[in-house]
């Protein structure tokens, strides 16, 4: 704000001002509901969750092995040339110990989730998943981890499907 | 080169408050108009409007930037809206840019608004949509996932301590005092408090975070020869630069912002910049969180990799600093209405190279200073050089 001016616009409420309506307000809730396509690569991604694997692609010119599956390659702007079945372990590359859900209430147990590197994708290639079956003090970076799946009977093709990683026996 | 020099001449903001009485087109109106009144033109000199606003889902109002335009100053006129999450308070003037500089218009009006406020319980339920809807919203994520996720990559690579990083929010918020503005200035703050405060996604505490507001900012930009009438102290935009990286951010090291770099090499390069640490001597880096002001410095090249929270630790970086940055406050001080906070430092820019910023100025007679916002899916730098001369 410049010195050279005085006077500025704005008038800030305090939450007690709203919740005790001292300030007219409209509410509204929508009702907004969708059904989003998976497309021709997450849909395939999806169908080998559902049998328990986890799918990959890989492009012949940049030679990366990618996850999740796409039908570009979005470096080389061609199409992908194989789809790679990979590991269903891998390390984690970064993670959260999180206390709060979307809508910000409290949570006492800490969601984890995490980047994971999958085992057989390119160097660096992960997802994001979440972690269980383990002390989020003990959760560090480069920790080896492996997928827990749904029973075969309870899996829908869902990214779901996978419950959790949790720390691989040695 | 083949465009025209633009110049800022004007500019406005309202304070930043956690919830205002203003409806967003009010919040916008009067930061517009003041920018207008700052430097004596009317609405009949602006030939467009450029506006910048975050997602429809905050407001609940669909087609925002028409909603907002009568407030904006766009009755009857050329009007764009341009929008790149995080990023787009620095992205609305690149588009005010070139709507001037090549030579479509003389005189652009750029607004800012967010009114975050609306959303319910809180905005966090508008930003769920942003994972993907199909392989990353089944797992229940929030915001926060991604910045506690490239947080503690970046300080992993780096080996760095929670109290090195909570320097920046220390550092701002004070900054923020002196900014009449502000909503969340705090002189006494130390590195303590923030520590000490709740964790909400390790290693992201409550105070290493800059939470929803609502605020509008604009700016007047001008060509040379209505800016040479209009005023003695015209500040030059001298580089731009904008980049987006992949939307598969599980696919890519968070620990450093290559698009930011990006980005700000074609700032530099357009501005003749070769030396930006040199060069620059006010920066204003995108701080929704503390670690971003560090990943961002090094990212804009104003710091060798893992090197930020050093210069931050030796005082580098205060106002009165060798290269000061977020003098303003930033976002941790003076407040986070998305749009609007990007264009907050860039007219603290503008500010600070007039010599207006009061309390607030650097000393040493700033010439060049830049300002960066940032967003999306840990995606997309944005980059504006202002100078003073030449």
């Amino acid at each position: 704000m410049s010195s050279k001016i005085k006077e500025y616009p704005g008038t800030g409420l305090r939450e007690s001002d709203f919740r005790e309506k001292k300030v007219l307000f409209t509410e509204w809730k929508p009702n907004a509901r969708y059904a989003w396509d998976a497309g021709i690569a997450i849909g395939r991604y999806l169908a080998e969750l559902k049998e328990g694997r986890i799918l990959g692609v890989r492009c012949r010119q940049c030679r990366r092995t990618v996850v999740p599956p796409r039908l570009f390659c979005e470096w080389c702007f061609r199409p992908m040339d194989e789809w790679v079945h990979l590991q269903d372990h891998g390390v984690v590359n970064t993670f959260s110990l999180c206390y709060v859900r979307w809508d910000m209430e409290r949570i006492a147990e800490p969601l984890i989730p995490a980047v994971i590197e999958i085992a057989g994708a390119s160097p660096g290639i992960g997802i994001m998943h979440l972690l269980g079956e383990v002390d989020p003090q003990k959760v560090e970076m480069g920790m080896k981890v492996q997928a827990v799946w749904k029973p075969a009977a309870e899996r829908v093709g869902a990214i779901t499907d996978i419950r959790y990683f949790r720390p691989m026996k040695s | 080169m083949g465009w025209r020099k633009v110049a800022v001449v004007g500019a406005g903001m309202t304070k930043f408050v956690r919830r205002a009485q203003e409806t967003g087109k009010e919040l916008a109106f009067e930061a517009a108009k003041m920018a207008l009144d700052s430097c004596e033109l009317t609405l009949d000199d602006v030939d467009g409007v450029a506006l910048g606003s975050a997602p429809d889902a905050f407001d609940g109002v669909h087609m925002k930037g028409e909603y907002l335009t009568d407030g904006a100053g766009a009755w009857r006129k050329p009007f764009m809206r341009s929008y790149v999450g995080g990023g787009t308070g620095v992205f609305a003037p690149i588009q005010g840019w070139y709507h001037v500089a090549s030579g479509l218009f003389d005189v652009c009006l750029v607004v800012c608004e967010e009114k975050m406020s609306s959303c319910q319980p809180h905005p966090q339920g508008a930003f769920l949509t942003i994972f993907d809807h199909t392989t990353e919203r089944p797992l229940g994520p929030n915001l926060l996932w991604i910045f506690a996720l490239e947080m503690n990559r970046y300080m992993q690579r780096y080996g760095l301590q929670k109290k090195d990083i909570a320097l920046v929010s220390v550092k701002n918020k004070r900054n923020a005092a002196d900014h009449p503005c502000a909503l969340l200035a705090d002189p006494n703050i130390t590195v303590e408090d923030v520590l000490q405060s709740e964790v909400l996604a390790w290693p992201v505490q409550r105070l290493d975070v800059s939470p929803v507001t609502d605020g509008a900012v604009a700016l007047v930009l001008a060509s040379e020869n209505v800016a040479k009438r209009v005023t003695d102290k015209p500040v030059w935009i001298k580089g731009v630069g904008w980049s987006l990286d992949s939307a598969y951010w599980t696919n890519r090291d968070l620990y450093y912002p290559k698009y930011v770099e990006y980005a700000a090499r074609m700032a530099y390069e357009m501005a003749g910049i070769r030396e930006p640490r040199k060069e620059i001597h006010i920066a204003e880096p995108y701080d929704p969180f503390d670690y971003k002001e560090l990943h961002h410095l090094e990212g804009l090249l104003l710091a060798d990799k893992g090197e930020a929270p050093r210069l931050t630790a030796e005082g580098v970086t205060a106002r009165t600093g060798n290269m000061p940055v977020c003098p303003s406050g930033g976002l941790l001080g003076v407040g986070n209405p998305i749009a609007a906070a990007g264009l907050m430092k860039v007219a603290e820019l503008f500010w600070q190279l007039r010599g207006e910023a009061g309390k607030r100025q650097v000393p040493g007679k700033p010439i060049t200073g830049l300002a960066q916002a940032w967003g999306d899916l840990m995606q997309v730098g944005t980059v504006i050089i202002l100078g003073i001369g030449g």
